[in-house]
């Protein structure tokens, strides 16, 4: 701070923090906030609201708790983004060694541009091209029947469906921190390993994912977030045996009308999200300053 | 005894780039082997291939009789120390140690006693625990030696590893390695651009240039009889004399040059009649007129290095010329700007043909 004062004089400096300071207040402190305030509050018509009733209570929550579809969507959630983010992190290591590790300038610069291109087009279009692809009757299928692979239709929509769009759509939040962290390994200790007899599961264990550990961990939180949050893959790509919580959320307050119910499912979404991410950190043993870089 | 290693017609090629081309040597076993070239002269090449990091194009590797052909790195008999070490800066000093006994699946305890044992060896008692970015350049040095050596290779492939040292450490390092060399009796291949370390050091050294290698020989052999005008040029400081040979008699070569008629020994295929270049070493030319053969320059400056001074001087053709003199007899000294003369014995100077 004191470095941005001297570099930007006393004026200009205290103009740059009130811009953070109002952008920080309005789009993250004040919707935060509210999302509080809706979540601890009755639903009351309109005419109550500020009256008797209106009063702070656990309420909204303790529904979620004692609501067992609910309870069971809810958790089914957390541990499928953590499928979600472990299944994009065996796709994505492979790769992501060989693209640091072996490829040459052009064979990197093809790939990743390959692996860039589709996130040009909008998320929601992107979904839309799997469950083109996912389809009862869809080109997945028909290939898979006439390879003689199957004999009859599978309905990929479901459970499946969505791991395999979720997965997709976050290659790259998994991708490019694994990448760059990997990138940085001197070639030489893989050398050394491997002259030293180790086989190539010991080599990675041992000096490849360890040196990688800040990447893996950064990748692996932006892909549980993401997918914990998603919306999109689940509501095109699911069944209805296949719900995901952020679905229920959106059903309470667009169909269900009850803001304040909603608000404080998506308050227990967050606070168990950052919970999870904390202590698998803290299990790995790498700080949130890492992640953050 | 520790395995020898056989070298048959070897060559690399990258592409379009010849690295290595028809290099045939072989280190006995138990033998502190260097090669020594320039940077950019396939020594590491030559080192990776025969670590087994690269396939060679062609020609054969054999290590303690046995073809290493279908063979790799982590198959052969050898371990190598990397320039930069390659230590693993996530673990512990005894875990480097052990990581190659780790990847034969030996236990733990074993592995533990087995580091401990050779921290000793490289007095590093007590250092097991220390992560290597805790460790001086020195320490990590043998830290790296103890890790190669935990694998009981037979033989031990070092590229440059003393490099990023100061000098008085290397000179340290020098001793100690050479040391370590004859009590573990593995054999060593030992690479350098440094030739006053490849002599210090060396049992035998292989000097390279271009991707071929030019001279085989003993270090002493190698600065007394150069085979070709690389290898005069490259190993120690000399004065080259270009000249044509008027005569070889005796193995003394009498040549003609800008100076007069000069004589020194003659290399291997030297003709009467043909250009060739007289070597004569800074140290073997005296002040004054008392020797066989007598070059006269005028004295530009002189440089003081301690031990001896040398004097840099130019002939009247033009000609740099070095000679080195004892710092105890630097008082008669030439003195710059003067005109000097000095002489050498013809079995002090070598001459060889051009090209």
């Amino acid at each position: 701070m004191a470095e941005l004062y001297r570099r930007f004089g006393g004026g200009l400096g205290t103009l740059f923090l009130a811009l953070v300071a109002v952008w920080l207040a309005g789009m993250v402190l004040a919707p935060n906030v509210m999302m509080i305030d809706y979540a601890l509050r009755p639903n009351l018509p309109p005419s109550q609201i500020g009256g008797a009733n209106d009063v702070y209570s656990l309420d909204n929550i303790l529904y979620l708790a004692n609501e067992g579809v609910h309870r069971a969507i809810f958790l089914k959630t957390i541990w499928a983004s953590a499928l979600v983010a472990l299944v994009t992190f065996l796709v994505c290591y492979p790769l992501a060694f060989w693209l640091a590790q072996h490829a040459t300038t052009n064979q990197a610069a093809i790939v990743l541009l390959a692996l860039t291109i589709p996130f040009w087009i909008n998320e929601v279009l992107r979904t839309l091209a799997w469950y083109i692809l996912l389809a009862f009757r869809g080109p997945l299928n028909a290939v898979l029947l006439s390879l003689g692979i199957i004999d009859e239709p599978v309905r990929w929509y479901g459970d499946g469906g969505v791991l395999a769009g979720m997965t997709y759509a976050y290659i790259l939040f998994m991708l490019f921190p694994i990448y760059n962290s990997i990138e940085s390994l001197d070639k030489s200790q893989i050398e050394a390993a491997r002259d030293l007899g180790a086989s190539t599961w010991r080599i990675h264990w041992r000096v490849v994912i360890p040196h990688a550990k800040a990447g893996i961990a950064t990748g692996c939180v932006f892909t549980f977030m993401l997918a914990a949050g998603s919306y999109v893959a689940p509501a095109l790509l699911g069944a209805p045996g296949s719900r995901w919580f952020t679905e229920i959320i959106y059903n309470w307050f667009f169909e269900g009308g009850d803001w304040n119910r909603g608000a404080a499912y998506a308050l227990v979404l967050l606070v168990l999200c950052l919970a999870v991410v904390l202590v698998t950190l803290k299990l790995a043993r790498v700080s949130l300053t890492e992640v953050a870089k | 005894m520790s395995h020898s290693v056989e070298l048959h017609q070897v060559g690399v090629t990258f592409g379009a780039t010849r690295a290595v081309s028809d290099v045939s040597f072989t280190v006995e076993g138990g033998e502190f082997f260097s090669i020594l070239g320039p940077s950019g002269c396939g020594k590491t090449t030559l080192l990776r291939v025969i670590a087994g990091f690269l396939q060679p194009t062609e020609g054969r590797i054999l290590i303690g009789g046995k073809d290493m052909a279908a063979l790799g790195p982590n198959q052969r008999p050898t371990a190598m120390i990397f320039q930069s070490l390659a230590l693993f800066p996530l673990m512990p000093v005894w875990e480097n140690i052990a990581f190659g006994l780790e990847a034969r699946g030996i236990a733990k305890a074993e592995r533990r006693r087995k580091a401990d044992e050779l921290l000793k060896l490289i007095a590093l008692e007590g250092f097991g625990e220390r992560m290597p970015d805790e460790l001086s350049g020195g320490q990590r040095q043998r830290v790296a030696i103890a890790r190669a050596l935990a694998v009981e290779p037979q033989v031990l492939l070092l590229d440059e590893p003393l490099s990023a040292l100061d000098l008085k450490l290397r000179q340290h390092m020098r001793a100690e390695l050479r040391a370590l060399q004859k009590r573990t009796g593995v054999t060593f291949i030992y690479i350098t651009h440094d030739q006053s370390e490849a002599l210090a050091m060396s049992d035998r050294v292989a000097v390279m240039s271009a991707g071929v290698v030019q001279q085989v020989g003993a270090p002493r052999d190698l600065y007394d009889n150069p085979a070709t005008p690389f290898v005069a040029r490259f190993v120690g400081e000399t004065n080259a004399v270009a000249c044509t040979v008027k005569g070889i008699e005796a193995g003394i070569a009498t040549v003609d040059c800008a100076h007069g008629t000069l004589a020194g020994r003659a290399g291997d295929g030297l003709e009467s009649g043909a250009s060739a270049t007289l070597y004569v070493r800074p140290e073997a030319l005296k002040p004054g007129n008392s020797a066989d053969n007598a070059l006269a320059a005028t004295i530009e400056r002189v440089d003081f290095e301690g031990a001896f001074a040398l004097a840099h001087g130019v002939t009247d053709d033009g000609m740099q010329l070095v000679a080195s003199i004892s710092s105890t007899d630097l008082a008669a000294a030439p003195s710059i700007g003067a005109r000097a003369r000095f002489g050498f014995n013809s079995v002090n100077a070598v001459v060889l043909p051009d090209g």
